[in-house]
C-alpha cells in the first residue's frame, strides 16, 4: 500500500485505504440542542425569577427612572421600576414596578411604597446617599397577606418602619403646635421615639397625633404617663433665678413631645398599644394633678377691670382653681352703668380632698353635688370674687374667690345658669377709697392761714437777726479783742525767761538754803539740847559747825 | 453546464491534509494512503453542520442582544446596558459615529452572516445556479469578516481592564457578552463547515 502511494504513476493513481466505520447520527445537532436549552433555560429563569408586577402612583416622578430606578429594602434590590406614565387625569404619575420572585410577599396590602430622595429637614438630613446614587423607591412591608397590585405611594418616608419594635400612642391636644411628622418624642432628654402620624379630629375640635416609641423605652410608659410639649424655650424666672428651660435646640426648631410619669405614687403599670394620652401645653401643666371636668362661671364686676385679660387665673384661697375666659360689658339701665361680666373656667378637682370633703357633704345632705349648690353655701359664708392686683408694676389682675368676713348678703340662685359667683370691690379699689379718704383731710388742712402765720413769724425772725447783727455782733467782737489782750499779757507773765519767774526761782533757792540751816540747828540742837541753855559749845578743830554759821550768815546776807 | 471536469467526474479524490491525489473508491470510510487522514469529495455533512451551528448561533443571538452585555458605573450611577441600548446611548449622547461602528460590527455583522450562510445553505442545497461566482465570493466575505464581529466582547474585555477606578467608575461584563462571544464563535464555525464547493456542484452530484 505505501508502496503504492508512494511511487505513483500515471494513470495508475494510488487506491484508498477502505476502513469500514460506523458512521452515527451527526453529533452536530447537539450544538443547536445545547444552545437551544440554554436559551430555554434563559427564558425559564427569567419567567421564574419574574415576580408580581405593581403599580405605584406618586405625585411626581422626579428621579425615577424607566428600567433603572430600583426599589430596595434594607438597601437589598427587590424590583426595578419599569415603566413610568401619567395617569388619565393627569394629576399623579403611575409607575410600573416589576418585583423579583423573592420579593413576592411585598406586593401585599399594607405595603409602603416612597421615592427616597435628598431631603433637608430641620430634623437632620436624610437621603444623601441618592444624590450620586440616584433616587431609590423605599418599600415597608405590612402585617397583611392579602395581595395587592395597586399601591398609592406616600410623599415622605414614613417615620416608623414596620420591622421597628415598639408601640405607639395617640396622645389629644388642641392644637398641633409645632409637631410634625418625625418630630421626636425624649423621655429625659433622650430620643427614644417620634411622631408618626397626625390628624384632625373628625369634630374639628382638636388633633389626635400617633407617636411611636421604639422598643426597650416603650415600656417607661406607664398609665399615668404624662406628655407634654417640649417645643418652645421655657423661660421661668422665679425666686431661684432665671430658668431657661428646653429639650434641645432641635426642638426648638422642630418641636417635640417629652413625657414622664409624674412624682410620687402612681400607676406605673406599662400602657397598652394605642393608649390614649393628653398632650399638655408645657411641662408644669402636665405634671399639675389632674383637672378633671371644667366648670363654667361667670362674675358681674361694677367696676373698672383694667388689667385683667383672658387667661388671667382664678384663684380660690391663692390656690390656682381656673382661669379667665371672656370679659364682656353689659349695660345696666337701672343704675346707668356698664358692669363687666367675666366669665371663667374652673376645675373643682384641683382643690383636691377640700372638693372631694364638699361633694360628700352636699350628698349627704341631700343636695345634688352640683357645683352651684356647694358654691351656694359658701357664698352664704362670705364667698366673694375680687378682681385684685396681682403684679404691682405691670398693674396684671386675677380673680379671686376669697371669704369676706364683712361681705353684704346677696342674693344666691344656685339654679341659676351659667353659676354665678356674687362679687365684692377689689383690695385696689379699696385702696383708692383710702386714697380719697386721705386726700380730702389733706384738702380740709387750713393751709393758708399756716402761711400767713409762718410769713409773719418770718419776718419778725427777720427783724430780730438784723438787730443780732448790727448791735450784738459788733460789741461781741470787743469783748473778744479784750479777752486776747488779756491772754497775751499772762502769757508774758508765765514765760520761762520772765521776771516775775526769775524771782520766783531765787526765793525758791532761799528758801531751800533756809530748810537746810533748819535741819543742821534742829540735829545741833538733837545733840547739845543743852546749847539753847549754855549756848553752843566751841567747835571741835575738826569738826567745825561751819554749816550752822553759814547758814546763818547766807540767811543773814541774801535777802 | 460547465465545460471544465470536476474530480468526481474523473474519479478522482484530493487528500485535504497531504493533498494526494487518488482514486475514488466511491465507497465510505476511506482514509489517504499516505496521511492516513479520512477522505471526502466534500466536507463532512457540510449542510447539517452548518445549518445545526447556524441556528445554534442564532438562539444565542437573542439572549445575548436582550441580557445586558455591560454595566458602566460612574459616581454611583449604575448602568446596564445591552447592545442596542448601548448604541442608541452612544448615538444620543453624540458619538454618531462610535455608534454606526457597534452596530454594524455587532447587530449588521451577526445578522448578514445568519441571512448569507441560510441563503447559501438553501441555494446550494437546491444545485441552483443562479449568481454562483458572486455566492462565492460573498462567502469569502463571510469568512473575512468573521474574524472582526467580535468587536464587542473585545470593547468589554478592554473596558473592563481599563476602566477600573472603584466608586468613580466601573465596568464589569455581564452574562450578555457570553452569548454574544458564543454567537460569533459559532457563526464562524458554521462559515468554517460549510464547503463553498457545493455552490458549484450540479443537479445529480452527490456531496
Amino acid at each position: 500500500m505505501t508502496d503504492q502511494s508512494t511511487t505513483p504513476q500515471d494513470g495508475e493513481l494510488p487506491q484508498p485505504v477502505v476502513r469500514h466505520r460506523r458512521v452515527g447520527v451527526s453529533l452536530i445537532w447537539l450544538v443547536p440542542i445545547l444552545a437551544a436549552v440554554v436559551g430555554i433555560s434563559l427564558m425559564v429563569h427569567a419567567w421564574m425569577q419574574a415576580g408580581p408586577v405593581i403599580t405605584i402612583s406618586f405625585k411626581t416622578a422626579e428621579g425615577l427612572t424607566a428600567n433603572k430606578t430600583p426599589v430596595t429594602y434594607k438597601s437589598v434590590v427587590i424590583g426595578k421600576v419599569r415603566k413610568i406614565r401619567l395617569s388619565r387625569d393627569h394629576s399623579h404619575v403611575e409607575v410600573r414596578v416589576d418585583l423579583d420572585k423573592s420579593a413576592e410577599n411585598f406586593a401585599t396590602a399594607g405595603t409602603r411604597f416612597w421615592v427616597v430622595r435628598p431631603r433637608i429637614g430641620l430634623g437632620g438630613v436624610s437621603g444623601i446617599g441618592t444624590l450620586l446614587s440616584g433616587a431609590y423607591i423605599g418599600v415597608d412591608v405590612g402585617d397583611s397577606k392579602k395581595p395587592q397590585h395597586e399601591f398609592k405611594g406616600l410623599e415622605f418616608p414614613p417615620s416608623v418602619t414596620h420591622d421597628v419594635s415598639g408601640r405607639s400612642f395617640v396622645l389629644h391636644s388642641s392644637d398641633l403646635g409645632s409637631l410634625d411628622v418625625g418630630s421626636p418624642v425624649y423621655y429625659r432628654r433622650i430620643q427614644v421615639g417620634q411622631v408618626a402620624s397626625y390628624r384632625l379630629d373628625k369634630d374639628g375640635q382638636g388633633v389626635s397625633i400617633q407617636i411611636f416609641v421604639d422598643s426597650p423605652y416603650d415600656r417607661f410608659v406607664s398609665v399615668s404617663s404624662r406628655f407634654w410639649n417640649a417645643s418652645g424655650v421655657d423661660v421661668s424666672l422665679g425666686a431661684n433665678g432665671l430658668k431657661l428651660d428646653t429639650q434641645s435646640l432641635a426642638t426648638v426648631l422642630a418641636g417635640g413631645v417629652a413625657f414622664q410619669s409624674p412624682q410620687g405614687p402612681h400607676d406605673s403599670s406599662p400602657a397598652k398599644e394605642d393608649a390614649s394620652f393628653r398632650l399638655f401645653g408645657d411641662e408644669a401643666t402636665a405634671m399639675a394633678p389632674p383637672d378633671g371636668p371644667p366648670h363654667y362661671i361667670r362674675m358681674r364686676f361694677d367696676q373698672s377691670l383694667r388689667g385683667l385679660t383672658v387667661g388671667a387665673p382664678v384663684e380660690f384661697l391663692g390656690v390656682d382653681f381656673g382661669k379667665v375666659v371672656s370679659i364682656r360689658m353689659d349695660y345696666d339701665e337701672k343704675t346707668q352703668r356698664f358692669p363687666l361680666i367675666v366669665g371663667a373656667v374652673v376645675y373643682p378637682q384641683r382643690l383636691g380632698r377640700a372638693n372631694e370633703k364638699l361633694v360628700a357633704l352636699a350628698k349627704a345632705r341631700g343636695d345634688n353635688a352640683d357645683l352651684s349648690h356647694m358654691v351656694g353655701m359658701l357664698v352664704a359664708h362670705g364667698l366673694r370674687a375680687q378682681a385684685r392686683t396681682g403684679n404691682l408694676l405691670t398693674g396684671q389682675l386675677y380673680i379671686a374667690l376669697d371669704f369676706l368676713p364683712n361681705a353684704a348678703k346677696v342674693n344666691y340662685n344656685p339654679d341659676v345658669r351659667p353659676l354665678e359667683i356674687p362679687t365684692a370691690p377689689g383690695s385696689f379699689d379699696k385702696l383708692q377709697e383710702q386714697l380719697a379718704e386721705i386726700v380730702t383731710k389733706i384738702q380740709k388742712v387750713p393751709f393758708d392761714s399756716i402761711g400767713q402765720h409762718l410769713n409773719s413769724t418770718l419776718a419778725d425772725l427777720d427783724k430780730t437777726l438784723k438787730q443780732v447783727n448790727g448791735q450784738v455782733l459788733p460789741q461781741v467782737n470787743d469783748t473778744l479783742k479784750g479777752a486776747q489782750h488779756t491772754l497775751g499779757s499772762a502769757n508774758n507773765m508765765l514765760a520761762g525767761d520772765s521776771p516775775l519767774q526769775q524771782n520766783l526761782g531765787a526765793t525758791l533757792d532761799e528758801l531751800r538754803r533756809m530748810a537746810r540751816s533748819l535741819r543742821v540747828l534742829s540735829d545741833y540742837l538733837g545733840v547739845h539740847p543743852d546749847a539753847l541753855i549754855r549756848g553752843r559749845r566751841a567747835d571741835p578743830k575738826l569738826m567745825q559747825p561751819a554749816p550752822a554759821a553759814t547758814s546763818n550768815a547766807s540767811q543773814g546776807s541774801k535777802p | 453546464m460547465s465545460a471544465l471536469p470536476r474530480a468526481s467526474e474523473l474519479g478522482l479524490i484530493s487528500c485535504h491534509v497531504c493533498g494526494l491525489v487518488c482514486r475514488d473508491a466511491a465507497c465510505e470510510g476511506m482514509v489517504c494512503p499516505r496521511c492516513g487522514t479520512s477522505l471526502h469529495r466534500r466536507k463532512t455533512a457540510s449542510f447539517a453542520r452548518t445549518w445545526a451551528l447556524l441556528i445554534a448561533a442564532f438562539i444565542l443571538y437573542i439572549p445575548a442582544n436582550v441580557l445586558p452585555i455591560m454595566r458602566t458605573a460612574s459616581l454611583g450611577d449604575v448602568d446596564d446596558n445591552t447592545i442596542i441600548s448601548g448604541v442608541m446611548e452612544l448615538w444620543a449622547k453624540g458619538s454618531p459615529d462610535l455608534a454606526v461602528i457597534v452596530f454594524t460590527a455587532s447587530i449588521l455583522v451577526p445578522l448578514t452572516k445568519f441571512l448569507v450562510l441560510s441563503t447559501l445553505l438553501i441555494s446550494a442545497k437546491r444545485r441552483s445556479q443562479w449568481a454562483r461566482p458572486q455566492r462565492a465570493r460573498l462567502y469569502r466575505l463571510v469568512e473575512f469578516v468573521g474574524y472582526w464581529s467580535m468587536l464587542d466582547v473585545f470593547v468589554v474585555a478592554l473596558m473592563t481592564a481599563l476602566v477600573q477606578f472603584g466608586f468613580f467608575s466601573l465596568v464589569a461584563p455581564l452574562p450578555g457578552v457570553i452569548y454574544f462571544g458564543l454567537t460569533v464563535v459559532l457563526t464562524m464555525l458554521a462559515s468554517m463547515s460549510f464547503d463553498p464547493r457545493l455552490i458549484w456542484d450540479d443537479k445529480g452530484d452527490d456531496d
